[in-house]
Formats: C-alpha cells, structure tokens, sequence
C-alpha cells in the first residue's frame, strides 16, 4: 500500500514513462494512417485515446502492442521493446474482433488471459483456473462461467473481456472501444474497474467514443486525427481548441460542463 | 471379414481422424475452401515430386505436394491482400491454375507415369492392400496404413503440445499476437498439418473425399457442443463412424468407398442439422415457436394488469380486445393456467399474485435489460433467454 499511496502524491512531470511512442507511421497499402507520432504516456495515467472515424485510434493500439508493423519509428514500454515487456501489458481488443459463436465458455475466455505467463506449449493448471474465477468474480460474472459465450449479452461479453485482461495483472492496461453497445449499468462497473487500476498505480488507455463522458472517466486525454493534435491532463488540453482542430467541425464549450 | 476388408477400414478410420482434426480448426477459422484448393493444387507437386524421386512411396514426394498445399496457401493470401479480390475469388483463381499444371504434366508423361487423373480425385480404396511394405521379405502391411499412421501420430502430438496456441490464435489472434503467439505461425504451421494430411490421404481416398473428411465431421460436431474439446471428439467419432458405415454401404451396394463414405458423411451431417438439440433446424423453429407464445402470454398478462374493468377481462372478449385468434387465445390462456398465472372466475379472467409479480419483472426486464436478477426465469421461458 505504501507504494502506491507514494505513487499517488508524485506529481506527473516526475513520474516515469510507462509508455513511449517516438516517430511512429503505420501505413496500409502504402497510405499512412498513423502520421509521424511522438507520444509519451507517464505511468498511472487513466487515458482516453480520441479521434475521428478513421483517425487511427485502434492502429496506434495495435501498433504499440506489434501486432501491426510500423513502417518507420519506435515504441518502447518501460523504457524496452514491446516483445521484451509483454507480461506488463494487457490487451482488450473490440468485441466484434472475435467470432462469439467459438465453442468456448465465458471461464476458458479468461483463462486465455494467463496463456502469456505460461508461454508456449505449457497449459493452465489450478493456479491459473484460482485467478480466472478472481477476475470473473471481480467483473460480477462468476455465476456465468459455464455460459458458452454466444449466450452472453453485449455488456456480458465485455465485461469477459475485461476479466480476461485483469487476469494477466499487467502493469499497462490497452483497451479498444470497451464501452461500445454496453449498456448504462456495465458502463459503470466498468470504469470504476478502470479508476481502481489506477488507483493501484496501473496505467490504463482506452480508445474512447464518447466526448460527454471523458472529463468524468478521464485524468489524461490524447487527440488523435492521423496525426497527434494533442496529449496531456484533461483539464488543461480537453477544451475547443483541440476538439475543432481534431474533428474539423467548431465544438461548444458545453461539451465540458 | 478378411483381412483385407479389416485393413481397408481401418486405412479409411485413420484417414478420418487425420482428416478431423485439422478440419476441426479449420471449419472455425472460416477456412473450408481452403482445404479443397489444397487437395487439388497439391498434384503438380506430386508430379514433380516422382519426376525427382523416381518412387511414389517417397517422404520427398510427401513433402513437396505438401509444400505445394501451403504455397497455395500463401498465394491466395497474397492475391487476397492486394485487395483487388475477395478471398473466394483469390481461392478459385489459384488451385485451377495449379491443378491444370499438374494435369498437363501427367498428360505430357501419361505414357512412363503411374499416375492417373482418376485415381488423384477419387482414389481407390479398394486396391489400398495390394500395395503392401515388405521389410526384409517379412509383410508389415499396406503402405497407405502406414503413410496416414505416421502422419496421424505426428498430428496428435502436434495437437497435444500446441492446443492452447491453436485455441487462442483461432478465437482472437490480436490476443494472440499481443500475448507473444505468432498467428502467423500457428497459421502455417496448421496450413502444413492440413497440406501433409491431403497428400497422405489422397493416396488412399482422394483429393475429393479428402475435402469431406475435412469439412463435414467438423461441421457436424459445431452444431452439437459448445466445447472446442468436445467438438475434436465428435468429429473424429463421426469420421470414423462414415469411415466405416460407408465401408459397408459400398460393400452392399457394390459401389466406390470412397463415394460410399462421402455420402455417409452427407447423410450423417444432415441427420445433425435437422435434429441437432439446440442448434438443429427443428430445434429452431420450435423455440421460435415457443417464443412467439410467450410474447403473446406476456402481452395477455400485460393486458390484465393494465384493465381492472370485467369487461376487458371477459373469457369471450380476448379475442376482440387483444385481437387474436380462437387458437392462439385458448393456446396463451392454457398455458397462464397452467403456470397459476391467472384464475378464471365466472368466465372473468385475473392475474395470480405469481402472475402479477411475474409480469411486473417481465416488463422490468425488458425496459432495463437488466438481467442478472431474472437468471431465474429463463429457465421457464424461452424469451428470456437473450
């Protein structure tokens, strides 16, 4: 506890970087999608990652955790390359990414969570069934383990895929559009799951849709329209001036409250 | 039976198992077509494979055709990635291209090969014991047993060392990759499972059933579990099981094995699709049928709750009220009856305080969406299932 309360009171400006992005472009066919970005994320950190319809937002995710191949720049976690820190980093990918009619249940979906500390050909074991049914409980679907996963609802299935991250205790946190088609009351569980990783000194950052809500859910913000219009506290950069130059269109002041 | 009829199905059985479980991962992935380009493509390897080898029992020869099977793989995925063509279409642009090349060069050697196209597409069961391995003189069996035997233990222990990869990388490869699994890997190295299959298969059976055995148990055993371990299990039961029932259907009708075993596994597939307990077409359209009840139940007992006045509830003034039919009203008021839902009363109908209480959770749930507290209720009723 001592640790984190130490974390808590350290002003930002001196925190370490828990993420650090320098001259990234990612291009599909030849045509950039992700513009020469630099961008730091200072640990303990609760982001959102805003932007546009194709602006980029889940290939600078996917691009920081090498799953798509930049064609020029670096990232590095921690200060290392992604392939040395994976088991510091999580991963929650968009729901519609995965076929939900798999023949799996909702327990096998977390458990796929601890197959990156196990790493090859090893398999789960006890210990590994002790912590899933932990992130399961913690999530509020322990009484769905068994459900094969198409029985799920939308909210349901998120919150799975939540469990499946927590399961890793990673020390970052990548979540793509987690709140999309969930409905109000596991939008709420979800971000207090969110706000208690923070608390515990995690780094969270979570491609986000919904501008009303991101002073609320948010401590930090990055505008993202192929290229980085801005990164930093929501209360200093989450105004107008960004939000025009990130979606083109003028945005009023009564988007903050 | 003699021993020839024992080898024959058993070459058959061991080919279907073969066959299962690479099938399995690749009806799941969404790649069945994939499995005919192969067991076509792979002859121009085969061919060139005896032009070098000299000997159609050759390792060599295996693994060139297969080698063929996975460049088909990774030109399709090429063709594909241009974005010029979808996937279908880069499939069907591919495998006639190499198939026709392999069936040039036999054509151009028809005389000095022992090689037909015939014999490529259906195999021949049949003949698989005349073929047999002599070592040092002493009969150890026919050549395709042991073929698909060595290719089947290599494919359980490939299965066994790397199911959680194989699982993880087909359900959500972006995980996969994050988590340090390279799809891409895992991808090529089934592709090659898929690809050595065919071609040890194909000897014995054909390209074409080889596509079958592939395809149809898997797809048979998808309708039945919800288990990925339950489903390899099915599939090679229902292999084996047309493996060796179509064995016999041959046998009775006089006709090809291999075309015998093939309409097995469509008949079999069939069966399933019909009868399947959840999944099944039957199955289906008796929960529609079940749900279009209880929407009806739910709007009758929605209709009591929002009318004290006897003359909305009068037996004989539902049909005009909620508008329905003499049969659908009787079917909706048996079934509130039957769950103590309602009481009727001098021919005026009234909720229940079950009634009352279930209607008033129905309503909540459906407006809220909320499900966790109605867990209990979807066990009775099909509409809350989600």
């Amino acid at each position: 506890m001592s640790e984190i309360k130490i974390q808590e009171k350290t002003p930002v400006s001196e925190r370490k970087m828990a993420v650090q992005v320098d001259d990234l472009t990612v291009a599909y066919n030849y045509k950039p999608v992700l513009w020469d970005i630099d961008l730091e994320i200072p640990e303990g950190v609760l982001m959102a990652i805003v932007g546009p319809n194709g602006a980029g937002k889940s290939t600078l995710i996917k691009a920081i955790l090498g799953i798509l191949k930049p064609i020029a720049g670096s990232v590095t976690i921690y200060g290392k390359p992604y392939d040395e820190q994976r088991k510091l980093v999580a991963y929650v990918p968009q729901k519609g990414s995965v076929d939900w009619d798999f023949p799996t249940t909702a327990l096998d979906v977390v458990m796929m969570g601890t197959y990156g500390s196990l790493g090859w050909i090893k398999r789960p074991g006890l210990k590994e069934k002790k912590s899933s049914l932990e992130a399961l409980e913690k999530v509020g679907m322990l009484a769905f383990k068994n459900r094969q996963i198409s029985q799920l609802s939308g909210g349901q299935q998120q919150r799975i895929f939540l469990a499946r991250a927590l399961v890793q205790d990673a020390s970052i946190y990548f979540m793509d559009e987690p709140f999309q088609g969930v409905d109000a009351t596991t939008e709420i569980a979800i971000i207090n799951i969110l706000k208690e990783l923070r608390k515990a000194g995690k780094t969270v950052i979570v491609v986000h849709h919904d501008l009303q809500t991101v002073p609320e859910y948010f401590d930090w913000v990055t505008f993202l329209n192929v290229k980085k219009i801005a990164t930093g506290p929501v209360k200093d950069i989450f105004n107008d001036d960004n939000l025009t130059k990130t979606y083109g269109i003028n945005y009023k002041v009564s988007i903050q409250e | 039976m003699n021993n020839a009829q024992i080898e024959i199905q058993l070459i058959a059985s061991l080919v279907a198992i073969a066959c299962a479980i690479p099938g399995t991962f690749l009806v799941l992935r969404k790649m069945a077509m994939i499995s005919d380009a192969i067991s076509h493509s792979i002859l121009p390897g085969l061919v060139v494979g005896f032009f070098i080898t000299q000997d159609l029992n050759s390792p060599l020869l295996i693994l060139l055709a297969a080698l063929t099977g996975v460049i088909t793989v990774v030109l399709v995925e090429r063709i594909q990635k241009t974005g010029l063509v979808k996937e279908d279409t880069a499939i069907g642009l591919v495998f006639p291209a190499l198939f026709s090349i392999g069936v040039i060069l036999i054509a151009k050697n028809a005389n000095d090969i022992h090689l037909d196209v015939d014999a490529v597409l259906l195999g021949e069961l049949a003949f698989a014991p005349f073929d047999r391995i002599f070592i040092s003189g002493i009969d150890v069996g026919p050549k395709s047993l042991w073929i698909i035997g060595i290719i089947l233990s290599i494919t359980i222990g490939l299965l066994f060392a790397f199911f959680k990869e194989l699982k993880i990388s087909t359900f959500d490869a972006g995980l996969a990759a994050s988590l340090g699994f390279s799809p891409a890997l895992i991808h090529y190295g089934l592709m090659t499972v898929a690809s050595v299959t065919t071609v040890g298969a194909f000897d014995a059976v054909g390209a074409i059933l080889v596509v079958a055995l592939m395809i149809a148990p898997a797809a048979s055993a998808y309708l039945l579990t919800t288990d990925l371990k339950k489903m390899l299990g099915l599939a090679v039961i229902f292999g084996v099981f047309s493996a060796i029932s179509g064995y016999w259907l041959a046998h009775w009708l006089d006709a090809s094995i291999a075309g015998s075993i093939t309409t097995m596994l469509g008949l079999l597939f069939l069966v399933i699709y019909l009868f399947a307990p959840s999944k099944g077409l039957i199955a289906v359209m008796y929960r529609e049928k079940q749900q279009r009840t209880e929407v009806s139940l739910l709007t009758f007992l929605l209709h009591l709750k929002n009318h004290t006045e006897t003359r909305e509830r009068h037996v004989n003034h539902l049909q005009e009220h909620i508008n329905w039919q003499k049969v659908r009203a009787k079917t909706v008021l048996d079934l509130a009856l039957k769950n103590n839902m309602i009481l009727i009363d001098k021919n005026i109908v009234s909720l229940t305080q079950k009634g009352d209480e279930f209607t008033s959770k129905a309503i909540d749930y459906i407006i809220t969406n909320e499900d966790a507290q109605i867990e209990d209720m979807k066990d009775d009723f099909f509409l809350f299932r989600g």
